[in-house]
């Protein structure tokens, strides 16, 4: 009698629902639909509303709480001396019993002390499937026959329905914020805790950055060092490496796009430039590790220059090639924007094409070329693959473009690859630096929309 | 000159700075020449800008391109067990345990020595077991194990190298360092070209890379696991995100008051569609896995988390297809009497459907190469099974080629690149799709 | 302005500008102008008038090439401007319109300062010595385009700023400034109120002292009051063609006729 059976019953529960209250519907109008104020149709979605809604919030209150429920259940019957362990120990004993109940670890491995325990809690998860099985069905039964019951010749169910309808589009609506919400809840709430740990100040402007002797409490330097400064630096060495590459080569591809490429050149190298904006990153964190790094370096050490193997160059390049194609197709549309009455205007003047572009096109278009680059660097600021494969961990403060350093979003991945527990000021500073990353992205971004909008209504 | 103003008063009319004949001296003659010289300049750099990066889309396809094709196949070995009942298991056993933990190894090394009876000292017996890749033991026993009647017989087999071999048969080493820094020594090389003369080693189809799932071994490892990974978490990704989104544009497009709420959702989406991925990650991670205590590296979970991603993406293109209806098959649906509601869904929808569909296939394409955001729920284990279901542990392929290309063993570049055709070519069939999709539902009103 | 308008060209005196010789326009396989021959005199206006699509503004584009920027539009016969062949291809399409200026139906100062406005032809062209002769041209120029009182104490302001009638005026400011021999207008009241109209008419009137001026417009009045010469077009023909007087009081062809007195239009 598992859970998924349950919902199948249910989901059956409600077809059938549909059905009583269509048929009910037509029979009270002795089969003529004029008779009823509705559709007969909406009869049975009210009934499906009856009664499937209840039944779906229990559902969802118990798949939510039952964890919970038993887990507490659980432990108070473990023996004290268990239940008095540290938080995370306990919370390792409740998987070992969990696994043990799945069958995941063979039972005769199991402790004899918490043997009892792991029969309880197969028993408890067992009384409370059935407890589900038998509430839930009563509720959709019970759902079923009032939703019917409230059927008449005059009730008006495609209103209630539509309502209904109404209100589910508008909680969909709702999901955006509530994603935003849920970002800024779980950074803020899990830096807050890192923050009690580690001095916001140094973390903002300290310049030294090794979380890994934060492992073992008993280890010399202990406390670790999260001075973040390394990685801001290295983040906007790597996206300015990237700006460089992506906005003059991005900016002039659309020119040329745009004002000078016939229909022809246009319909190949637009989608050309597209398919480098959808190639995923892994693809060019790999091309940067595999080819570019490589012949960087190789190319350094013939003129005798000393590259790092990990060079922010080749990470910064590999970025901008990704890139360009954002600066290419945002500036395009921002320069397909700039009305034709200025260009007539410059070339009636007798100007050039490139006099055009340059002093009557580009000022004009200045502020979305201005937003798309902002847009282009908050993206290369959030980039996380390339960076994770080219650009290594060494946390280094320099302006050497040859150099190896790291960004924010290596961090954040490194910290949190792997088991760690949830606890050590090491997996939450990985949070304190999503909150700093989140917070400049969509500030940049804020600041991007801005201006689009305006300069949008500029030439409305 | 002809005055034809003979009985106009003479007006205030200030004299020109410039005389007009000023165009055709030979100093504007000569400023032209370096104007249009500086046309030419900046024509150019434009030109240059594109074939730039045209350039390194080429470079990036055929780097990725030349290394992964040979990863296609696979250097086999042919051998002749003798699968002897005292080096497995008793005949007519069907006890699949017994069987498995026989001693493949001295079977398949038993048959390379007949094939070499020169080969006596211990170390050279380990070089010529290395020929054959360390999962074909297990290989051989799987067979036995799902036909135990083998036991006792003898059976020609087509084995895998190990990827050294494999790497040295592909030409992929460098043969002209000395011996002793080569994975390959000079007996080695001796014993693949008397098999090859025979016949006996050969390049064949490597089946193994698109049915297996991850493994140590760069001969043995296979994509399957990270598809049919990548096929769950997308499937939940579209359920989750595809009604989502289609509700959601639809209320904010038809039936969202203008106020300051709704105004505030929209700046939320435009802001999320820029979030950085990783950030996702983090949500999931906090979220999910802390709050909700779902199980980590499950594609279920990883399907929520590119969900609430593309949620944004979707929901702007299903308002722009939405926006795109005109208003005209509105005012004509509630002109018969028909509900708001009503209206939508029988005209409405049906009609932007083209264009929630393109965009939803664009999403659900870059949802598919998402990479970070998984890390962070743990999608990076190393995981030898197929998922079964949404909730066992997988990983995706993006994924799997993030840790391919973390593996520092040759063998692997050419998975790794591989790996990377394989998701190009899935990604390239989404895009096909929503452009045939746009191209035969294209409208215009 | 009355006595300005009615002066007869005097056939055998007066110095002819540009001529046209069976000038055609393609749009792609669609033709929009027929055999148009027209001589332009020199220092004087000469309207375009006719109703709309008639192909005025066509043909007007076709005097500085300006429809060379419109894909797939194709021009055939002969013009010239003193003699140059201007669909030659050995003309130079700037040094051309630098030559032949252009002001359109809608007011477009580039949004930059009214004295960049300005300044914009003289510094692609080259044309000042150094800033003081650039301050002397764009000043001048606003003077001749009577806006220098205007906005002479505020130059660095933004030209998009100005009303429609001033932006209007910058653009005949800054078109003047190229020192251009022919001026091209495409209904450069159509977007303008009456008062603001009087203001470029009067301009124009003033201007043709030293430029030859050819003017689209929509409203007779306008070509009566403004202009010297008068040519009518209909449906891609040169209908025909006079002294404004002429064409105005006694026309010809029963279209012209149709057209002026309201019958059509």
């Amino acid at each position: 009698m598992s859970l998924s059976l349950l919902v199948v019953v249910l989901l059956g529960l409600t077809i059938l629902g549909y059905y009583l209250g269509k048929s009910r519907s037509l029979a009270l109008a002795g089969g003529k639909i004029r008779g009823l104020h509705s559709l007969p149709m909406f009869y049975g979605w009210y009934v499906v509303l009856w009664c499937g809604i209840p039944t779906l919030l229990l559902f969802g209150v118990w798949i939510a709480m039952e964890d919970w429920v038993v887990r507490s259940m659980v432990i108070s019957e473990l023996p004290e001396a268990i239940r008095s362990l540290p938080a995370d120990r306990l919370g390792l004993v409740i998987s070992d019993i969990r696994n043990l109940a799945y069958g995941n670890i063979p039972l005769d491995k199991a402790d004899p002390a918490i043997r009892p325990v792991v029969d309880h809690y197969i028993s408890l998860r067992q009384t409370g499937t059935a407890a589900v099985w038998v509430v839930c069905l009563c509720l959709g039964i019970a759902g079923l026959l009032y939703g019917r019951s409230r059927i008449s010749t005059e009730f008006r169910a495609r209103n209630r329905v539509e309502n209904a309808a109404n209100i589910l589009l508008i909680i969909s609506s709702t999901i955006a914020v509530l994603t935003t919400i849920g970002i800024v809840l779980s950074l803020v709430f899990e830096a807050l805790r890192f923050f009690a740990s580690v001095n916001p100040f140094e973390f903002v402007f300290g310049l030294t950055w090794s979380p890994q002797t934060a492992i073992r409490a008993d280890q010399v330097g202990s406390s670790g060092a999260f001075g973040a400064v390394p990685l801001f630096v290295g983040t906007l060495l790597i996206a300015a490496i990237a700006m460089l590459v992506a906005v003059p080569i991005g900016l002039m591809a659309a020119v040329y796009m745009a004002e000078y490429s016939g229909p022809k050149v246009r319909a190949w190298t637009k989608p050309a430039l597209e398919v480098l904006a959808g190639i995923p990153t892994v693809v060019y964190g790999f091309f940067a590790a595999l080819t570019v790094a490589p012949f960087i370096r190789n190319a350094g050490e013939s003129i005798g220059l000393e590259v790092a193997s990990q060079s922010a160059l080749a990470a910064g390049l590999v970025m901008g090639i990704m890139i360009i194609p954002f600066v290419s197709s945002l500036s395009d549309d921002v320069i397909n924007a700039v009305p034709q009455s200025l260009r007539d205007g410059s070339y009636g003047l007798g100007a050039t094409k490139s006099e055009t572009i340059k002093r009557v096109i580009l000022p004009a278009a200045l502020p979305g070329i201005a937003a798309s680059v902002i847009l282009a660097f908050s993206r290369a600021l959030g980039e996380t693959m390339i960076v994770v494969m080219a650009a290594g961990l060494a946390a280094n403060i320099t302006a050497n473009p040859l150099a190896a350093v790291t960004t924010v979003t290596v961090h954040i991945a490194s910290l949190l690859v792997g088991d760690q527990e949830f606890d050590s000021p090491k997996t939450l500073a990985a949070f304190a630096l999503g909150l700093v990353l989140f917070i400049v992205t969509l500030s940049l971004n804020i600041v991007a929309l801005r201006i689009v909008k305006k300069y949008r209504e500029q030439y409305d | 000159m002809t005055d034809i103003l003979a009985d106009t008063v003479p007006r205030q009319q200030p004299a020109a700075a410039l005389t007009p004949g000023i165009h055709m001296t030979d100093a504007a003659n000569k400023r032209l020449k370096a104007r249009y010289a500086a046309e030419r300049r900046f024509k150019l750099i434009g030109l240059a800008a594109i074939l730039f990066s045209l350039a390194a889309l080429v470079i990036l396809l055929t780097t990725i391109a030349s290394n992964g094709f040979t990863a296609f196949q696979q250097t086999h070995i042919r051998l002749d067990l003798q699968l002897s009942a005292e080096q497995i298991a008793p005949v007519g056993t069907t006890d699949v345990r017994q069987i498995m933990q026989g001693n493949y190894g001295a079977v398949i090394l038993a048959a390379l020595q007949k094939k070499f009876p020169e080969v006596q000292s211990r170390g050279e017996r380990r070089r010529l077991q290395a020929l054959v890749s360390a999962g074909a033991e297990s290989q051989v026993g799987r067979m036995v194990a799902a036909d135990p009647s083998l036991i006792g017989q003898s059976l020609s087999i087509w084995l895998p190298t190990s990827s050294d071999i494999d790497m040295f048969v592909k030409k992929q080493v460098d043969t002209t360092v000395p011996e002793e820094q080569r994975r390959v020594n000079d007996a080695q090389v001796r014993w693949i070209d008397s098999l090859k003369a025979s016949g006996d080693l050969e390049l064949r189809f490597n089946t193994r890379f698109f049915t297996g799932a991850d493994s140590r071994e760069p001969e043995l490892v296979g994509i399957w696991g990270g598809v049919v990974g990548s096929f769950y978490t997308l499937l939940v990704t579209l359920l989750v995100a595809f009604p989502l989104g289609i509700m959601a544009a639809i209320y904010l497009e038809e039936f969202a008051p203008k106020n300051r709420w709704t105004e505030t959702i929209e700046v939320n989406i435009n802001n999320l569609a820029a979030v950085p991925s990783i950030v996702y990650g983090l949500l999931g991670l906090a979220v999910f896995i802390g709050f909700f205590g779902m199980p980590r590296s499950a594609p279920f979970v990883g399907g929520l988390v590119l969900a609430l991603m593309s949620l944004p993406v979707i929901i702007i293109a299903s308002r722009a297809a939405l926006r795109a209806v005109p208003p005209s098959i509105r005012q004509a649906a509630l002109g018969l009497g028909a509900s708001p509601l009503q209206v939508v869904l029988h005209h409405v929808l049906p009609l932007a459907m083209p264009g929630i569909l393109t965009g939803t296939i664009i999403a659900m394409a870059h949802a598919l190469g998402e990479t970070a955001p998984l890390l962070m729920i743990g999608m990076v284990a190393f995981i030898v099974d197929i998922p079964a279901t949404p909730v066992d542990a997988a990983t995706v392929l993006p994924v799997q080629i993030f840790m391919w290309a973390d593996s520092s063993e040759r063998g692997f570049v050419e998975k790794t690149s591989a790996a990377i055709i394989v998701l190009l070519v899935f990604l390239l069939l989404m895009n096909l799709a929503a452009i045939l999709l746009r191209k035969k539902f294209e409208r215009r009103w | 302005m009355q006595n300005g308008t009615h002066n007869d060209l005097r056939q055998s005196e007066i110095e002819i500008k540009m001529v046209t010789r069976k000038v055609g326009v393609f749009y792609g396989e669609k033709q929009a102008l027929y055999d148009v021959d027209l001589d332009i005199p020199a220092r004087a206006v000469t309207a375009l008038i006719g109703p709309s699509g008639c192909g005025k503004s066509t043909f007007l584009r076709c005097l500085n090439r300006m429809n060379d920027t419109i894909r797939d539009c194709r021009v055939v016969g002969d013009i010239t401007l003193d003699k140059l062949d201007v669909y030659d291809s050995k003309v130079d399409v700037v040094q051309l319109r630098a030559r032949v200026g252009m002001v359109f139906q809608k007011a477009n100062p580039f949004p930059k300062s009214i004295y960049e406005n300005v300044a914009y032809g003289p510094r692609i062209h080259g044309l000042a010595e150094n800033t003081e002769h650039l301050d002397h041209i764009v000043e001048t120029s606003l003077k001749q385009a009577g806006l220098w009182k205007e906005v002479g104490n505020r130059l660095q302001e933004s030209g998009t700023g100005l009303s429609g009638g001033q932006q209007q005026r910058l653009c005949i400011a800054r078109a003047i400034a190229v020192a251009p021999e022919v001026i091209l207008m495409d209904e450069p009241c159509s977007a303008l109120d009456p008062i603001a109209t009087a203001h470029i008419e009067e301009l124009m009137d003033e201007l043709r002292e030293q430029y030859t001026i050819v003017i689209v417009t929509h409203s007779m009045q306008q070509a009566a009051r403004v202009s010297q010469k008068t040519a009518f077009f209909h449906l891609g023909n040169l209908v025909e063609t006079d002294d404004t007087r002429v064409i105005f009081t006694n026309p010809k062809d029963e279209r012209t006729q149709g057209y002026i007195t309201g019958r059509f239009g």
